[in-house]
């Protein structure tokens, strides 16, 4: 186990930089998750980290070692692919214990380990068939079994997940998260979906054309995000945006498209008639009867909650209720935000005005 | 119209049943499609096959039809010391090409898998030896390695390593190297363009996966790439076999199987025998002694392209 150090790190490939300098430090035995859409960077950095792609600058160390030019099999790090990446001529054991092998570790000792590393992870039926008599929940255990027995600094998962199916995916979730509790190997982990990274993460790093947005445990990010596209990627629903300019005379409130007035707790200096974006997630509206007025549009139920489409001053805003409310599409309601828990941000640059 | 409708049917029926079974009969369809394939084969490679070795039971001659002999042709074959030259030329001559077309092809394919500038030019360009007429190039080499004009001779000759002119098709052993290399290269495209898509099926991710495991670039290929290749390497080595077993138009346009019998091959030497001399019947028996060794080949092949257990599908034995 280790501490990972990445310090302003750049990628290009021929003139086109990917990357534009990424600092993230990942202390000994943190779970970090990179998410960000398609094309931020994140599964370069990655393979950066594995030794997979050169740095073009900077540096990433490893517990106290620079490692930019150490070869990927010195970097001690154990690497999950999104589509396992199983020898297909090797049996499950075989495959866990190659590292090994190359290694010229006792056959005694490949089997030792194998053998451990099936057991953590209810291998140890299948240690005799190929990848191909396998489900594809167990291929991604043998990928996790190949990094486990190798005893790593560090675990990389690249997106280990989107191949499986919804259900699966939830419950492989759980496993690799236990798991890690269970090894505190410091982890680094790929992924573009935001519920991957709330639920496993000890610190997400919201990535997003080759810069780092925001870092922070997971409810940092959904309480305070540092800027409008953080607040948007991180939450489902997504986050409700709506422009328009505070005003203040007595009481501070945001005045939205066609004059639709939503509260605000306190202004932010000097923002007085700014042009601003005001921020309010699903589950933070309630009805009530100072609300502004909105039309309902969809109404969704999924049993335990219901989402509501409706729309606030000629927006289509959702709003999410855990109570059952009666509503039709077509329904008048009041909606109203709860002001401590409204988000404010800069129509310019889309960075956070409020506290 | 209901009752004039059902009596008539009646006889319909039963007439359409004989004619539709034939027509709807799965089987009966399945052998329609069967036939013009069939027909092919039967009349292109089953007759003339049982009629080449029915004419080596015989004394055929050309313009005169053999009576049998039974296993006479055979006997004198036995005996007859240039056809065990043939036999031991031929096996020389497919052993040697194809060890080395092997090599050279796998070399190649594994260059032609690496990045590097001009890759689908160079991937192209490969393939032209094996786009050239045979005879062509045969004549090609024919001057090549011309006992007078050989420019292998002339540009050892100017380079000062060698005063006289190698007689590249005029000595046995030159000549056996001689036909052997054109082999090669003729022969090559084939094995190096069937490996390197064997190449690209296989998953850059598993070499990512190797290296990280701690492989040597030696270890990739001893432990990912050979043994995932192993399938078409079996496909691929099976038919350069075959196709350098029966060569004929090489060794024909290049030496007829000269200087005295060192290039005659199986092939060749039943062509002379058959065509040239007119003995259809010892041709005849020439061309059935290949059989065994076809045969024998295919064997090899058969079990080395039994699927691995790796690559049967997703049944949970």
């Amino acid at each position: 186990m280790s501490s990972v150090q990445i310090r302003d790190v750049r990628k290009s490939f021929g003139n086109f930089e990917v990357l534009h300098g990424v600092t993230i430090p990942i202390e000994d035995g943190q779970f970090v998750v990179l998410v960000g859409p398609s094309g931020c960077g994140k599964s370069t950095l990655l393979r950066m980290l594995a030794g997979l792609e050169n740095i073009t600058s900077g540096t990433i160390s490893i517990g106290d070692r620079v490692v930019n030019n150490v070869q990927p099999k010195e970097r001690d790090i154990a690497m999950v692919f999104q589509n396992y990446a199983l020898y297909p001529h090797m049996t499950v054991a075989d495959n866990m214990g190659f590292s090994l092998k190359l290694r010229n570790a006792g056959a005694d000792e490949i089997n030792k380990r194998v053998k451990r590393a099936a057991e953590i992870l209810a291998l140890s039926p299948l240690l005799d068939r190929y990848p191909r008599q396998l489900s594809g929940g167990q291929r991604q255990r043998v990928a996790m079994g190949r990094a486990i027995v190798r005893d790593p600094q560090v675990f990389l998962f690249d997106e280990p997940l989107s191949n499986l199916d919804a259900k699966l995916r939830v419950a492989m979730r759980t496993e690799i998260k236990e798991l890690h509790q269970r090894l505190k190997t410091t982890t680094v982990y790929v992924t573009h979906d935001q519920i991957e990274a709330m639920t496993m993460a000890d610190k997400i790093v919201v990535m997003h054309d080759g810069i780092v947005e925001q870092m922070g445990t997971p409810l940092e990010l959904y309480d305070k995000p540092d800027n409008q596209f953080v607040a948007g990627f991180i939450g489902s629903p997504a986050m409700n945006f709506l422009k328009g300019h505070v005003r203040v005379n007595g009481v501070a409130t945001f005045e939205g498209p066609n004059g639709v007035k939503l509260p605000l707790k306190t202004a932010p200096a000097n923002s007085d008639g700014r042009p601003v974006v005001y921020g309010v997630r699903p589950e933070h509206f309630t009805i009530a009867d100072d609300g502004a007025e909105a039309e309902i549009i969809v109404v969704e139920p999924t049993g335990s909650e219901t989402q509501v489409f409706a729309k606030l001053g000629g927006e289509q805003v959702v709003a999410v209720f855990r109570e059952r409310h009666q509503f039709n599409p077509g329904d008048k309601v009041r909606l109203k935000p709860e002001p401590s828990l409204v988000h404010l941000f800069d129509d310019a640059t889309g960075k956070r005005m409020n506290a | 119209m209901a009752d004039v409708a059902i009596p008539r049917a009646k006889p319909q029926m039963s007439e359409a049943n004989a004619w539709t079974q034939l027509k709807h009969n799965r089987n009966w369809l399945g052998f329609w499609f069967m036939v013009p394939a069939m027909a092919f084969l039967i009349f292109f490679l089953a007759y003339p096959l049982g009629l080449g070795i029915w004419l080596s039971f015989t004394d055929a001659r050309i313009g005169r039809v053999g009576q049998f002999v039974g296993t006479e042709n055979y006997e004198w074959l036995w005996d007859d010391s240039i056809f065990w030259l043939s036999v031991f030329n031929t096996l020389l001559y497919t052993f040697v090409a194809s060890a080395l077309k092997f090599a050279i092809g796998l070399y190649l394919a594994l260059l032609l898998n690496e990045h590097m500038p001009f890759k689908a030019m160079l991937r192209a360009m490969v393939l032209i030896p094996f786009i050239v007429p045979t005879v062509l190039s045969a004549l090609a080499f024919w001057w090549i390695f011309d006992s007078q004009f050989s420019i292998i001779s002339w540009s050892l000759k100017q380079l000062g390593l060698i005063n006289q002119n190698i007689n590249f098709l005029g000595d046995t052993t030159w000549a056996r190297i001689s036909v052997i290399f054109a082999n090669i290269w003729r022969g090559v495209p084939f094995v190096a363009i069937t490996l390197l898509a064997g190449l690209q099926t296989v998953s850059p991710s598993l070499y990512e996966a190797a290296t990280l495991d701690g492989a040597t670039r030696w270890q990739n290929f001893r432990y990912i790439t050979y043994p995932l290749l192993t399938p078409i390497i079996a496909v691929v080595m099976t038919f350069s076999v075959l196709f350098t077993f029966t060569d004929f138009q090489l060794i024909w346009a290049m030496t007829r199987g000269g200087p005295v019998n060192a290039t005659h091959l199986m092939a060749t030497l039943s062509y002379q025998r058959a065509i040239i001399a007119g003995q259809l019947g010892e041709g005849a028996a020439i061309s059935s002694a290949m059989i065994p060794f076809l045969l024998a080949a295919i064997m090899v092949s058969w079990f080395g392209l039994q699927r691995r257990k790796w690559q049967q599908g997703e049944s949970n034995d």
